[in-house]
């Protein structure tokens, strides 16, 4: 008999809820779910980085933010009134001219590639450099945030550059089309959904492969498998470069969404937080981190609408909780009930 | 001795802080042969282990490998080079399955051929045959991490065997068994020899005579004496050292 695993009912369910959506929510509602699904492409990154791989990254918000920058980026220079040479706040903090970097995302598909490969290019560099040199554990969790203050700091001090603390904000178009208008905003939507079950397969059939046998056997013995023949480094740095890949993606859509990218939004704090919604869902399962995601970042919306300060009172709670009830999740929580051991 | 042996070890120190856990240690094994070091707690049976593959290096000496000094080499190639070990405590990968770790352990170690659910068909068939050899066949879809601590060493004996390495360092293989265990371990052990070389590192003398091979006793990091089990056994020698009685 073959029977389904809660992880398959779970993800069946959640995307049908998502195909569901767009028919049953307003415009706003929407957005938000679009947002948080969004998110759970970190969140998913870090089950395949964390979950399955052992290595506990404290600084995804960096790979989210070169994301999110490379695309808000193109939105500034497609937003140029006819005559503007550059982005208002570059005007107002005495730039002379539009910096070479910041013309290459100019064209709309470049910006594209470099959301993905500018994460991709810079975490598999840093991976190498780290796995080489064989940190790990708790001093590899700690240069991650380290990495995450100073990216954030570097984008506060190079106001000319970056838009400084406020960040880059005020869209217009995106190929052509207004990013605030219906249509882009259910394409976002639909586009979002397709991502998240393009990478929820992807992932499975990836953690299914010897590739994925190999991550968990390195996270629970890298040892062993060194002394079996192994160079645990690759596998680790393909992993970490997944992840920081699905960070860049997830931070280019969420600063559609949200039509705003800021140091605020990738330093240390959030940095934290997308830990937390994977630790919440199930830091094994990719069904689990979306899931995790999704229910988090609701509380924090409906916690922060009502009580603004309570929240990250609430988020340590949570942690707190998931970490000495549910060390698995909710993922963890659900298997355990199914399969009573 | 007429071939050259597999492997040397030359003059090796390890010096941890001014503590030599080995202290110009020489030892050679010949291709195909069977040796069982043993000694008293810290005559440096596992450093000697740990610095053949690699975890620990010397501080001064060459370990040679077919001719080649291996003792700068990065571990998993001097795994390539053909010798794996089998550590003290059992080394399974807990959160994959018994078969799992039978593929790992006789697979494809390059990483870019990692990408795929396929296993090469006699990769295959050396984790069925190694399986059916420790006797987990009937296990092979059991988390390794819920098996008991002998089955665990067997699975571990089993993937040091799988890997097709030359030679084979086996740290206390029969540690938390009992003696049908142990037994089937040393015929195990006997049967790859030939084909294979062994190193057996173990306390059980029970044990060391069942394997029947040549014995070598480490004191305080060196060579004290080798020979047969009933040579060594008869030397007055070794009997003090174990009983840490002062040499004369």
């Amino acid at each position: 008999m073959t029977r389904v695993s809660p992880d398959t009912l779970v993800a069946a369910l959640v995307l049908l809820a998502a195909a569901c959506a767009p028919a049953l929510l307003a415009p706003y509602q929407l957005n938000l779910l679009g947002r948080f699904l969004a998110l759970a492409l970190t969140a998913m990154g870090l089950v395949l980085l964390w979950g399955q791989g052992g290595v506990l990254s404290l600084g995804q918000g960096v790979f989210f933010g070169l994301g999110g920058y490379v695309i808000a980026m193109h939105l500034k220079l497609a937003g140029l009134a006819p005559g503007e040479t550059m982005p208002d706040f570059m005007v107002w903090t005495g730039l002379k001219a539009l910096p070479v970097w910041w013309n290459a995302f100019a064209s709309p598909v470049v910006a594209l590639i470099g959301v993905v490969l500018v994460p991709a290019v810079i975490g598999a560099g840093f991976a190498w450099l780290m796995f080489r040199r064989r940190i790990d554990g708790v001093y590899f969790a700690l240069i991650t945030q380290a990495l995450g203050l100073a990216f954030a700091t570097l984008l506060i001090s190079q106001q000319a550059y970056t838009g400084g603390f406020n960040g880059l904000t005020d869209f217009q178009t995106l190929f052509g089309v207004r990013v605030s208008s219906p249509a882009m905003q259910r394409g976002l939507y639909w586009l979002t959904v397709a991502i998240v079950v393009l990478v929820l397969f992807g992932g499975r059939w990836l953690l299914a492969t010897r590739f994925g046998r190999l991550l968990v056997a390195t996270r629970d013995g890298a040892n062993r498998v060194r002394f079996l023949g192994y160079d645990p480094a690759p596998y680790k740095v393909i992993a970490f470069t997944l992840a920081a890949v699905l960070s860049g993606v997830s931070g280019a859509l969420f600063t559609l969404y949200a039509g705003v990218i800021s140091p605020a939004l990738v330093g240390v704090v959030p940095s934290i937080e997308m830990v937390v919604w994977v630790a919440i869902g199930g830091r094994t399962s990719l069904v689990g981190a979306i899931v995790g995601t999704l229910l988090v970042n609701y509380a924090k919306d409906q916690i922060s609408t009502v009580l603004p300060s309570f929240w990250l009172y609430a988020l340590g709670g949570l942690f707190i909780v998931a970490v000495t009830v549910a060390p698995r999740g909710l993922a963890g929580l659900i298997r355990r009930a199914e399969r009573p051991a | 001795m007429t071939a050259a042996p597999l492997l040397r070890i030359e003059q090796v120190t390890v010096d941890f802080d001014g503590f030599k856990a080995l202290d110009r240690l020489d030892l050679a094994l010949p291709a195909g042969s069977l040796t069982a070091v043993i000694g008293p707690n810290g005559a440096g049976k596992s450093t000697m282990c740990d610095t053949i593959i690699g975890r620990v290096r010397p501080t001064s000496g060459r370990i040679v490998f077919r001719g080649e000094d291996i003792s700068r080499l990065p571990e998993h190639r001097i795994v390539a080079r053909g010798i794996c070990r089998k550590f003290q405590t059992p080394g399974v990968l807990v959160g994959l399955s018994v078969l799992d770790n039978m593929l790992i352990a006789a697979g494809d170690r390059r990483w870019w051929h990692a990408f795929g659910r396929k296993v090469a068909a006699t990769t295959a068939q050396q984790a069925d045959k190694m399986l059916a050899l420790v006797g987990l066949d009937d296990r092979r879809h059991a988390l390794a991490g819920e098996l008991s601590h002998g089955e665990k060493q067997w699975l571990e004996i089993g993937m040091v065997v799988a890997s097709g390495c030359e030679l084979l360092l086996l740290d206390e293989p029969t540690a938390g068994m009992g003696a049908a265990e142990s037994r089937r371990t040393a015929e195990l052990i006997r049967a790859l020899v030939g084909s294979q070389t062994v190193l057996v590192i173990d306390h059980d003398i029970d044990f060391v005579e069942q394997l029947g091979g040549h014995v070598v006793v480490l004191h305080q990091g060196t060579r004290f004496t080798e020979g047969s089990l009933s040579e060594v056994r008869d030397n007055p020698d070794v009997a003090s050292i174990y009983l840490g009685r002062a040499q004369s």
